[in-house]
């Protein structure tokens, strides 16, 4: 253990890059197995909630069917169509999955066990899924296919609105936790009620609007319109083939990990103890790894993307811009001036 | 008045989406209809109509008369028979062919048959590796009936009291 510590800080003066490239290898890696696997869940899901059994060929129980995906999309041909403009064409799908893993760079696993400790953390994430939506933009102009473009439009304007309401929610945990390093954000939120010290009782408007603004963010039913199979084919990557494909397809769920994630983290209280501060259950719970909570809240809130998918038909557009403009964000608005109040007067519980 | 504070407070806590929600998650846990093709296979009916066949008396005689009532009630016009006076005197084919890839199998050819000899089994997998392997001649339609004479005849009697 030692020689290993050693040779890390070794490898820190003289080969920083290598050390860099190891640690993000250690976040992606993971990540893009989960990835894979949320596809599977996703599948199994609905087809359960369709009183289907979903995939069950490949492998036992269907388990490789995700590698079985994959490596069929990486042997496919790419396309590149004769009007399209080649470099961006190829460019959109890296800017689509690109910052939706460049996030984890601030996220924080535990107590400490974070990538860069910024204390900008959250503008960070906010910046950087936003920059996740020009790989929509650009592929939906690159493709030059005009069911391409009217994708992109409407994921433009989609996102547009409801970045509001998601930057508005998050104004809200800022109020309430008074910091923007995500780790501090879920420090503010021990306390001896276990889960119910956590900003999802106070903050509960905010808590359903950030999620349902993540939902539309990441183009997840029932905000596909982008994509809209009944009416623009498949939307901004009708054009798209092979490996380009499967960087948008790895990219939307990344972006649904991510966002479950946050969800977690924001609000749900990150790797914290659900039951810390209880009589008998909180000792009984103690020798859990933050990060199994972590990731067990997470898989919680990625449950109810794909449970969300399986239930609602598509929403109208105009339905879409009425949701994003004249409900959330008015909702947004009041609520903070309540968690301003609240935290101003020390309300009791959260903010004493 | 109420009415509409009541709809503001149903949309406002999403009373309707939780509904929506409650049922699929009910669905979740209900029991899966899915049928394991190849291990497992749905019943069928003695009414399915599936691959053709031709069908011989017990004595070993072939049914078919040519009296072309197949032929020309099949709507796909997928039948194509040619008839010719056997040595013994009695009218009998000498060409009996179905394209299958004509044929919708609507079981027509079996209703209007007069002597139960043109049949549909319940044989529905199957498969052809040349073209000309999908139209079936005399020859095969008799031998597939006489590999399926026991439930061609089985099937056909449960029937006989609905007709």
């Amino acid at each position: 253990m030692d020689s290993l510590m050693s040779l890390w800080a070794w490898l820190g003066e003289n080969l920083i890059a290598l050390q860099i490239l190891i640690k993000i290898v250690i976040i992606v890696a993971p990540l893009m197995l989960c990835v894979a696997y949320f596809t599977y869940a996703e599948r199994k899901l609905i087809g359960y909630m369709q009183i289907r059994i979903g995939p069950n060929r490949v492998g036992p129980k269907g388990w490789l069917q995700p590698i079985a995906d994959a490596v069929k999309l990486m042997f496919k041909e790419i396309i590149i169509p004769s009007g399209a403009n080649k470099t961006l064409f190829l460019i959109a799908p890296m800017l689509t999955l690109g910052p939706a893993l460049a996030a984890w760079a601030v996220f924080p696993f535990g107590d400490g066990l974070v990538l860069s400790d910024i204390n900008a953390g959250l503008l960070y994430l906010i910046a950087l899924t936003s920059v996740g939506v020009y790989g929509v933009i650009i592929s939906g102009w690159a493709s030059n296919s005009k069911y391409s473009f009217l994708g992109a439009m409407r994921s433009a304007a989609q996102i547009v609105s409801y970045e509001i309401a998601m930057g508005f929610a998050l104004v809200g945990v800022l109020v309430a936790a008074g910091s923007l390093n995500l780790g501090e954000i879920v420090n503010a939120q021990k306390g001896d009620g276990g889960l119910f010290n956590w900003f999802w009782l106070p903050l509960l408007p905010l808590f359903l609007i950030y999620f349902i603004s993540g939902v539309a963010e990441t183009n997840r039913a029932p905000f596909d319109v982008a994509e809209g199979e009944s009416e623009i084919v498949a939307g901004f990557h009708v054009e798209y083939s092979g490996m380009p494909f499967a960087v948008f397809f790895l990219g939307e769920y990344a972006n649904m990990i991510l966002i479950s994630a946050l969800t977690t983290l924001l609000f749900l209280g990150g790797w914290l103890s659900p039951f810390a501060g209880w009589p008998v259950l909180g000792p009984l719970f103690d020798w859990v790894p933050g990060m199994v909570w972590l990731f067990l809240k997470t898989a919680f809130v990625g449950f109810f993307f794909l449970w969300l998918r399986a239930t609602f038909p598509r929403y109208r557009y105009d339905q879409i811009m009425r949701l994003g403009w004249k409900v959330f964000i008015p909702i947004t608005i009041v609520w903070i001036m309540a968690v301003g109040l609240a935290v101003v007067y020390e309300m009791p519980w959260w903010f004493d | 008045m109420m009415k509409v504070i009541r709809d503001y407070i149903k949309s406002l806590f999403l009373l309707e989406l939780i509904r929506g929600l409650a049922l699929t998650g009910r669905y979740m846990f209900k029991k899966k209809f899915t049928v394991q093709y190849p291990e497992e296979k749905a019943p069928i009916s003695p009414r399915f109509r599936g691959l053709h066949a031709q069908r011989r008396y017990a004595s070993g005689e072939e049914r078919c008369i040519a009296c072309k009532l197949c032929e020309a009630t099949c709507p796909a016009l997928a039948i194509t028979i040619e008839a010719e006076p056997r040595a013994d005197g009695s009218r009998r084919t000498t060409r009996y062919d179905i394209d299958l890839f004509k044929c919708i199998f609507c079981g027509y050819c079996q209703e209007s048959c007069p002597v139960d000899a043109i049949v549909e089994t319940r044989v529905y997998e199957y498969h052809f590796e040349n073209r000309q392997d999908a139209i079936i001649t005399k020859e095969k339609l008799l031998a597939l009936g006489d590999k399926y004479e026991q439930q061609l005849a089985a099937d056909i009697a449960a029937q006989a009291k609905y007709r």
